[in-house]
């Protein structure tokens, strides 16, 4: 009896802060009207959750790709393949690899870092204090942040793949000797603009904006203290990385399935 | 001795009937209360007894359960969004922790209500803010971040930025609290000054007696709920209500006992239980 009174509560529980997380969204979508009259703060924004992260994701777009050239010139060679290298690296990075792997680095870097600023700025009444001086703050502070996530996700996964289709070249082409015409024409011929390019698009603008939301509904819905802070900063992290893999194969599903 | 009914006119806060309730457990129980105008109105009562939770439902930023809450003849709960951003642009807050924005400078943090809420330019900001920070004492730190300053002068920086707008109101939370004996001083004399000087209303909620008895007009005393005792500072040094006199005098036993409730000592020594 005492078990499905606790799971009772608990599916309440998980009700609500669904509701919470829905209007918090509504109301951040109308805050972007706001924006247009300042756009300094999306620009502040984008800085600090976009451009900062560049550097991880160029590092990791980098070391994946190569990683793909090495493992796929190793499977390929066996068959006599090897021209296809380049197909295959680009196809992975732009269809699962460069949305999903975005995403999560997004969620590890920017997403913590806004939950924990979010939760600190309600813990130390920073955000009291902003509805005390008759500014709304779910405007002014969360909304330019989730803007500017849904903005650099998308922008950071064709970083990510760019820089992971150089990675592959450079050990394919660069270190195994693989044909850098085939290389290259491979991957022209065999990359779709709508199925493979549009897609993996679609998928990082979802994951961009899951991931973002998450981290300001964390933040902004967290208990103020320390410890309140800490366990929706880990909380940010973990739900953003399954809601990531579980819409990655559900999209997946949706997109290539016949 | 009970609570002063004042005229609508001149009361700036009216509370009737307040019901609040966290959980199961109510924090206001029928509480009545009359804030006057122009006149340092002081809240006190042990930590718990909700004197911050007072100030959000005062400020709008918690519905009660039960009864209303009148600011200048306006019910707060029942304005819209834009009349209650409205009527807070009129209240100013001065938070415990003083909640300045830690991204922004002592000027910035300052001129932030004006560049919210108003279209002066910026020459035009830079003088009100300056002047702001004059009062408070703290023009010359105008160029440092929150990180910087200590807690007495996060406290005034919040309270430069709190009348930056001319409110009509100021609410005070703990406003003494972790305060050396200097900064205490300094802040009690702003209190005062700003009171009389620019005729603001002032509510100060605390727990600290001797500061705030030296600088309130009236005083309610809360427990349980209920507002149990009000008066002028010198009604209440001469209370002869026990709950009072221990809040006042800081007597470690009495109404509010040293002990928290538990078993009898020989039960719980012989019990052998955990």
């Amino acid at each position: 009896m005492r078990l499905f009174a606790e799971l009772g509560a608990w599916t309440l529980n998980a009700l609500q802060r669904l509701g919470r997380a829905h209007l918090l969204l509504l109301s951040m979508l109308r805050g972007f009207a706001d924006m247009l009259r300042r756009p300094r703060l999306l620009l502040d924004q984008l800085l600090s959750v976009g451009v900062l992260t560049v550097l991880i994701i160029s590092v990791a777009g980098l070391f994946v790709g190569m990683v793909l050239g090495l493992q796929g010139y190793y499977i390929l060679s066996r068959f006599g393949g090897e021209t296809a290298l380049g197909l295959m690296v680009a196809a992975s990075l732009v269809r699962e690899l460069g949305p999903v792997l975005t995403a999560l680095l997004f969620a590890g870097r920017a997403g913590s870092a806004l939950t924990a600023e979010i939760g600190l700025m309600k813990a130390t009444e920073q955000l009291s204090g902003l509805e005390m001086m008759a500014v709304n703050p779910q405007y002014r502070v969360l909304a330019p942040r989730f803007l500017a996530g849904l903005i650099s996700v998308p922008l950071l996964a064709a970083i990510f793949s760019v820089l992971g289709v150089a990675g592959g070249w450079l050990v394919g082409g660069g270190m195994l000797g693989v044909d850098q015409a085939a290389f290259w024409n491979g991957m022209q011929e065999g990359i779709d603009f709508e199925d493979d390019v549009i897609n993996g698009v679609i998928k990082s603008v979802v994951f961009g904006l899951v991931c973002t939301w998450i981290a300001i509904f964390q933040g902004y819905d967290c208990v103020p203290t320390s410890e309140g802070v800490s366990r929706a900063t880990t909380r940010t992290v973990v739900h953003s990385s399954l809601a990531v893999l579980g819409l990655d194969f559900v999209l997946t599903a949706l997109m290539f399935g016949e | 001795m009970t609570t002063n009914s004042s005229p609508s006119n001149e009361t700036l806060v009216k509370i009737r009937g307040l019901r609040f309730l966290r959980g199961e457990r109510a924090i206001f129980d029928g509480l009545d209360l009359d804030i006057p105008r122009g006149r340092i109105t002081a809240i006190m009562g042990p930590s718990g007894t909700g004197k911050t939770t007072l100030l959000k439902l005062i400020g709008g930023q918690l519905r009660p359960d039960a009864g209303s809450i009148e600011v200048d003849g306006k019910q707060v709960h029942e304005l819209s969004t834009a009349a209650l951003y409205e009527l807070r642009m009129r209240m100013g807050m001065l938070f415990q922790s003083g909640a300045l924005l830690t991204d922004m400078s002592v000027f910035d943090n300052v001129a932030f209500p004006l560049r919210e809420h108003t279209r002066l330019d910026e020459s035009m900001i830079r003088k009100l803010v300056l002047l702001k920070l004059e009062a408070v004492g703290l023009r010359g730190a105008h160029g440092l971040m929150p990180a910087e300053l200590s807690g007495g002068m996060a406290r005034r920086v919040a309270l430069a930025r709190a009348i930056a707008l001319d409110p009509m109101m100021i609410m005070y939370d703990e406003p003494f609290t972790g305060q050396d004996p200097i900064s205490m001083g300094v802040l009690v004399e702003l209190i005062r000054s700003l009171n009389d000087a620019a005729r603001i209303s002032s509510v100060v909620v605390s727990h600290d007696v001797a500061e705030t008895l030296r600088i309130a007009d009236q005083v309610y005393v809360i427990s349980g709920g209920k507002v149990i005792e009000s008066g002028t500072p010198q009604q209440l040094r001469d209370s002869g209500g026990e709950w009072t006199r221990q809040f006042i005098q800081g007597l470690p036993d009495g109404p509010v006992p040293f002990h928290y409730p538990a078993p009898a000592m020989a039960d719980d020594l012989l019990g052998g239980g955990a």
